[in-house]
C-alpha cells in the first residue's frame, strides 16, 4: 500500500493534475460539496426532515443580508418555513445517491452488454441495435417514459414511498447504451492485439480472457465516461423531479428543491429557488470540468455519437 | 546551369511541450532548373520536413527558425500566408505520400482538379475543365471525360496517384516536390507512377525533388542525391557517384544494406544502432556514435560540406583528410 | 442507394413495431378503456358487458393486432380527460411544440455552425477560449433551471418578456394554430427557444469543433492547402464539408433529445404543446393519451432519424457506391 502510494505520488497523473489550475479548483469545491452532503446531519444548522423545528411563521424568510432576513437562517427559508441552506445539504445528498447509484447501475448493464457483444458476435447485432435505437431516444425520453409508466404503474403515493431506489433504477435503465457501445468499442479494438489471440491458441476459457485481459483495457474510457455519467445523472434527476417524476418535496432533492420555489419566484422570493439552482449547477460543472480535463489525460478513444 | 532554389542554412524546430525537437539543422541545398533531385534517409531523419518546409506547410508545432529558401530571387521562408499561397500549388507542387488520404472524399476529381486552377488562374469554368481533360490524358487516365464526375473511392490507388499527378501539372509548374509518392502503393505499379513521373519532368522540363527512402528509385529517377542523416545533409553528389563510390560512411552503410548490392552473401548487411533522437543529440558528427571509422575530431566537432572529387560534398572529418 | 433505403425503411418498421407492442402492454396493463369511454359511474354489470363488446377478454396479441391496425389508421384511443381520441387532442397540441423546436432548431444552427468552426479554426484566441468556457457552463446548467432563470431575470426582474404561454396566435388552414405571425406570439416564443436551445448548443458547438479539428488536420486538408487553394475554400469546402458528415448523424439523435427537453420547457412556461399535454396526462392518469404520445413521438423519431441515415447516405458518396452494389 505504502509503495503504490509513493508510486501515484511521483506519477505523472498527479503531477499534471496538481499543474492544472482549474481541475484542482474543481476537485477541491467537489470534495468540499461531497463532504458537506455527506456531513449534512452534523453541519447543516436545521434539520428539514424533523417537522417539529419547523415554524410555517418562518416560511419564506429572504437570505439573512437582504431586508428582513434573519441570522438564524442563513439563504433564507422555503414556502414551508424550512432553512434553504440545510435543505441544500440533505438535498445535494439525495442528489449525489442517486447520481452515483444510477450510475453504478449503468456501468454495471453497459459493461456485461458491452463485453458480451464485443466478444460474441452472434449477440452483438442485436444488443447493438437495442442500444442504438434506445440512445436514439435519447436518455432524457426514456427516463422520462419509464418514470412516466411506473407512476400510473404505483401511484404517486407508492412512488414517492420508494423515489430513490426507484430512480436509479430508471436513470440506470435509461443510460446503460452509452457504456455499452464504449466498451464494445474498446473491446473490440483489444480483441484484434496479438496478446488475445495468444491466450485463445494456448486455450484459456473466454470468461477468464475477458476478465482478466480485456476488461482491464476498457477501463479508461468507463472512467471518462463514468464522470460525464455522474452529471448527467444528476441532471437526469433533477429534471424528473421537476416533472413530478422525481423527489417529493418531503424528501427533496436538489431538482425538487428548485421545482418546489419556482412558483414563488413571481411574487419576488428567488432565493428559494436560484440557491438550490446555483448548487446544481456548480456541482455539475465541476464534474464537467474534471471529466474533461479526465479525457484531456487519458485521451482514450471514445466512441462518437 | 541555372539555379531554381536556393536553400541556405535552413533550420526547423517543433516547439513540443516537452522541449524543442531540431527537425532541421542547417541545410543547405540548391536544386537547378529542369533538375531531379533525391533525398533520402531513414524515417524521422528530416526528409518530409524538408520537403513540406519548402512551400512552409509544415505540421503544427514546426516553424522555420533560421535560414532563407530563394525562389526567383526572392526569400520565400519569409512569405506572408497569402503571397506564400501564389506559389503552393502553381510554382511548386506537391505530390503527397498515400492517394488514398490526400484526396478529399466528399468532392469529385473534377472539382478538386479545377478549383487547383481557379485559385491561381483567372479563367472560365470550360477554360479550366479543357486543362484538366489536357492534363489526365498527359497521365494515361482513360475517358478523363466520365472521371471528372467521380469521387476519388471510385479510383484504385495507382490511378489516384496519377489524378494527384496530373493536378500537380495543372499549372505547369516549374518544381514538384513528391514526398515518398510510391511508398503506399503496390509493388507492381510503383514502377509506372515513378516511369510517369520521370517521362512528365523531362517532357515538361520541371524540376523534381523526390524524397524516398529506396535508394533503388533514386538511382532510376535522380541525377543527383542528397542524403539527411538526424536533420542534416551528410552528403550529396551526381546519382551514379553516390550509388558507386559513396564517401560518407553512412551512406556506404546505406548503399550496402541495399539487396542487390550484398551479392552472394546470404544476410543483409545492416548499420548498427540506431538514429539519434532528434531532441538529445550527441555532440559532433551526428553519426559518430555508429560510426565505425571514428576519430577523436568527430566527438567534439560538427563535420561541415566540403566538396569531393567527382562534383560531391561530403561531410565527414574523416573523408576531409583525417585532421 | 435503394437497397441502402429499404435496409433502413425496414429497420424503422421493426422498431415501430416494437414501440407499439411497449406501448399497447402499457395501456394493456394500466389503462382503463371502459373508464375512458364512459366513466367512472357505471354499474360492474355494465361494465363486464362493455368490456366483452371492446373485446377487452381476448386474448393479449388479438387484442395488440387489433391496436395496431386502428393505430395505422390514426386511431389511438379515446382520452379520458379530453373526452375525444387521443390523435386528435396531439394533432392539436402539435403546432405549438414544433414551432418551438423549429425555433430552438434554427437558433441552434445559426450560432453553432460559425461559433464551432471559428473555434476551431482559431483555437487560441481569447474568444475561441471564452467559446468553450461557456459552453462547458451552457452543458452544465439543466434546461428548467436555465428557462427559470430566463423568467426571472427578463419577466420579473426586468419586466421585458411575457413568462408564459403563446400569446396571441393566428389560425392557419383551420388546424395550424401559429404565434409565428404575430408580434406578441413570437415574443412569447424567444425565452421558450433560448431555454430549449441553451444545452443543444453548446453540445453542437463542441462537436462542430471537435469534428472540425479533426478534419483539419488531415492529410486531404493538407494537400488542399498544398495546391494554394484561399483559406476559404479549405475551411468551407474541404473542411466543413467533411464535418457535416459526423455532425448530420449526431444532429439526429440530438432531435429526439430536444423533443425531451420540449416538455422540460412547456411545463416551465405553461406552453400549451404536446410537451406539457404529456405530463398532464400523466398527473390524470390519462393512459390512452400517453401511450398515444409514446407512439406519435416514437414515429417522429423514427422517421427522422430514417430520414437522417438516408441523407447521410446522399452526403456521403462512399454510402451511395456501397449501396449500389
Amino acid at each position: 500500500m505504502q509503495t503504490r502510494w509513493t508510486r501515484f505520488k511521483e506519477s505523472y497523473m498527479l503531477h499534471s493534475f496538481l499543474r492544472d489550475p482549474v481541475a484542482l479548483c474543481s476537485f477541491i469545491i467537489l470534495a468540499t460539496l461531497v463532504f458537506s452532503a455527506f456531513a449534512a446531519p452534523v453541519i447543516a444548522p436545521h434539520n428539514p426532515y424533523d417537522s417539529r423545528t419547523i415554524n410555517v411563521m418562518d416560511a419564506r424568510t429572504p437570505p439573512s443580508w437582504s431586508e428582513g432576513g434573519s441570522t438564524k437562517f442563513l439563504m433564507g427559508t422555503d414556502a414551508q418555513g424550512r432553512d434553504i441552506l440545510s435543505t441544500m445539504l440533505y438535498g445535494m445528498r439525495v442528489s449525489l445517491i442517486i447520481g452515483v447509484g444510477a450510475v453504478c447501475l449503468q456501468a454495471f448493464i453497459g459493461i456485461i452488454v458491452g463485453l458480451v457483444s464485443g466478444y460474441i458476435r452472434r449477440l452483438d447485432t442485436i444488443l447493438m441495435r437495442i442500444a442504438d435505437v434506445q440512445l436514439s431516444f435519447s436518455t432524457y425520453m426514456v427516463a422520462i417514459f419509464i418514470g412516466a409508466i411506473v407512476q400510473t404503474a404505483f401511484g404517486v403515493a407508492g412512488y414517492n414511498k420508494v423515489a430513490v431506489p426507484l430512480l436509479i433504477v430508471i436513470i440506470g435503465l435509461a443510460e446503460w447504451p452509452q457504456y455499452a457501445r464504449t466498451v464494445r468499442a474498446s473491446v473490440l479494438a483489444e480483441r484484434k492485439k496479438e496478446y488475445v489471440e495468444a491466450a485463445r491458441v494456448i486455450g484459456l476459457p473466454r470468461i477468464r480472457i475477458m476478465w482478466r485481459h480485456i476488461l482491464p483495457n476498457t477501463l479508461s474510457p468507463v472512467l471518462v465516461i463514468s464522470t460525464v455519467q455522474v452529471a448527467n445523472a444528476i441532471m437526469s434527476e433533477a429534471a424528473l423531479s421537476f416533472l413530478g417524476l422525481g423527489m417529493p418535496v418531503t424528501q427533496p432533492s436538489l431538482g425538487s428543491l428548485i421545482t418546489a420555489g419556482f412558483q414563488y419566484i413571481f411574487s419576488g422570493s428567488w432565493w428559494i429557488t436560484i440557491f438550490p439552482g446555483v448548487l446544481l449547477v456548480t456541482l455539475i460543472l465541476v464534474i464537467n470540468l474534471l471529466g474533461d480535463w479526465l479525457r484531456d489525460f487519458l485521451n482514450p478513444k471514445l466512441y462518437k455519437g | 546551369m541555372e539555379p531554381l532554389i536556393q536553400i541556405k542554412n535552413l533550420r526547423v524546430d517543433f516547439a513540443l511541450r516537452s522541449g524543442t525537437v531540431r527537425a532541421l539543422r542547417d541545410v543547405t541545398l540548391t536544386i537547378n532548373k529542369g533538375e531531379r533531385l533525391g533525398i533520402v534517409g531513414e524515417s524521422g531523419a528530416g526528409k518530409s520536413v524538408l520537403g513540406f518546409s519548402i512551400i512552409n506547410l509544415i505540421s503544427k508545432p514546426g516553424r522555420i527558425t533560421g535560414g532563407q529558401i530563394i525562389f526567383k530571387g526572392e526569400d520565400i521562408a519569409k512569405y506572408s500566408l497569402e503571397k506564400m499561397r501564389t506559389i503552393r500549388g502553381d510554382r511548386i507542387s506537391m505530390i503527397f505520400q498515400d492517394p488514398m488520404m490526400t484526396l478529399n472524399p466528399v468532392l469529385t476529381i473534377g472539382t478538386q482538379m479545377k478549383e487547383t486552377i481557379h485559385a491561381h488562374r483567372n479563367v472560365s469554368n470550360r477554360e479550366a475543365e479543357a486543362i484538366c481533360l489536357e492534363k489526365l490524358r498527359k497521365v494515361y487516365i482513360p475517358s478523363p471525360e466520365r472521371r471528372l464526375t467521380q469521387y476519388p473511392h471510385e479510383f484504385s490507388g495507382g490511378m489516384r496517384q496519377r489524378i494527384v499527378i496530373a493536378i500537380s501539372l495543372l499549372t505547369s509548374p516549374s518544381l514538384i516536390i513528391a514526398d515518398e509518392p510510391t511508398t503506399a502503393l503496390d509493388v507492381t505499379i510503383q514502377a509506372e507512377i515513378m516511369d510517369l513521373l520521370l517521362e512528365l519532368c523531362e517532357t515538361e522540363n520541371m524540376g523534381l525533388i523526390l524524397i524516398t527512402h529506396d535508394l533503388a528509385v533514386v538511382s532510376e529517377v535522380t541525377q543527383r542525391i542528397a542524403v539527411l542523416y538526424a536533420g542534416k545533409v551528410v552528403e550529396i553528389g551526381p546519382t551514379r557517384q553516390i550509388i558507386d563510390t559513396p564517401q560518407h560512411p553512412y551512406t556506404q552503410g546505406l548503399i550496402k544494406a541495399l539487396p542487390q548490392m550484398a551479392g552472394g552473401k546470404r544476410r543483409l548487411n545492416q548499420i548498427p544502432g540506431m538514429m539519434p533522437s532528434l531532441r538529445d543529440m550527441p555532440s559532433g558528427c551526428p553519426f559518430q556514435p555508429r560510426c565505425t571509422e571514428r576519430i577523436d575530431k568527430c566527438i567534439h566537432e560538427i563535420p561541415l560540406l566540403t566538396p569531393v572529387e567527382g562534383g560531391g560534398q561530403v561531410a565527414c572529418f574523416v573523408r576531409q583528410g583525417g585532421m | 442507394m435503394f437497397a441502402f433505403a429499404m435496409k433502413r425503411i425496414l429497420q424503422a418498421v421493426i422498431v415501430m413495431l416494437i414501440i407499439s407492442l411497449i406501448g399497447f402492454a402499457i395501456k394493456h396493463n394500466f389503462g382503463d378503456p371502459v373508464r375512458d369511454l364512459v366513466g367512472q359511474r357505471v354499474t360492474p354489470a355494465e361494465r363486464a358487458e362493455i368490456r366483452e363488446k371492446l373485446g377487452l377478454n381476448d386474448p393479449f396479441m388479438v387484442q395488440y393486432v387489433r391496436f395496431l391496425g386502428a393505430a395505422v389508421q390514426g386511431d389511438l384511443g379515446q382520452s379520458y380527460f379530453f373526452k375525444r381520441p387521443a390523435s386528435e387532442v396531439i394533432i392539436r397540441k402539435a403546432p405549438a411544440t414544433l414551432e418551438l423546436v423549429f425555433c430552438a432548431s434554427l437558433i441552434i444552427v445559426l450560432l453553432s455552425v460559425p461559433l464551432g468552426i471559428y473555434s476551431a479554426i482559431r483555437p487560441k484566441t481569447l474568444f475561441s477560449r471564452f467559446i468553450m468556457g461557456g459552453s462547458i457552463v451552457g452543458v452544465s446548467i439543466p434546461v428548467f433551471l436555465t428557462a427559470i432563470l430566463l423568467i426571472y431575470i427578463f419577466s420579473v426582474e426586468l419586466n421585458w418578456l411575457p413568462s408564459f404561454g403563446r400569446g396571441k396566435t393566428v389560425m392557419l388552414f383551420g388546424w395550424w394554430d401559429t404565434g409565428l405571425l404575430t408580434v406578441d406570439g413570437l415574443l412569447h416564443l424567444i425565452m421558450p427557444s433560448i431555454a430549449l436551445s441553451s444545452i443543444m448548443l453548446p453540445l453542437f458547438i463542441r462537436l462542430i469543433r471537435s469534428e472540425m479539428m479533426e478534419v483539419l488536420e488531415s492529410e486531404y486538408v493538407k494537400y488542399a492547402w498544398a495546391k494554394g487553394l484561399k483559406p476559404r475554400r479549405v475551411w468551407w469546402v474541404h473542411a466543413f464539408k467533411n464535418t457535416l458528415l459526423p455532425v448530420i448523424t449526431v444532429g439526429g439523435v440530438q432531435l429526439g433529445i430536444m423533443v425531451a427537453f420540449t416538455i422540460l420547457t412547456e411545463t416551465v412556461f405553461q406552453w400549451q404543446g404536446m410537451g406539457s399535454m404529456f405530463i398532464e396526462s400523466v398527473e390524470r392518469s390519462d393512459t390512452s393519451l400517453m401511450v398515444a404520445y409514446l407512439v406519435f413521438v416514437g414515429f417522429v423519431f423514427v422517421l427522422v432519424n430514417t430520414m437522417v441515415d438516408i441523407i447521410y447516405g446522399l452526403v456521403n458518396p462512399t454510402v451511395r457506391v456501397a449501396g449500389r452494389k
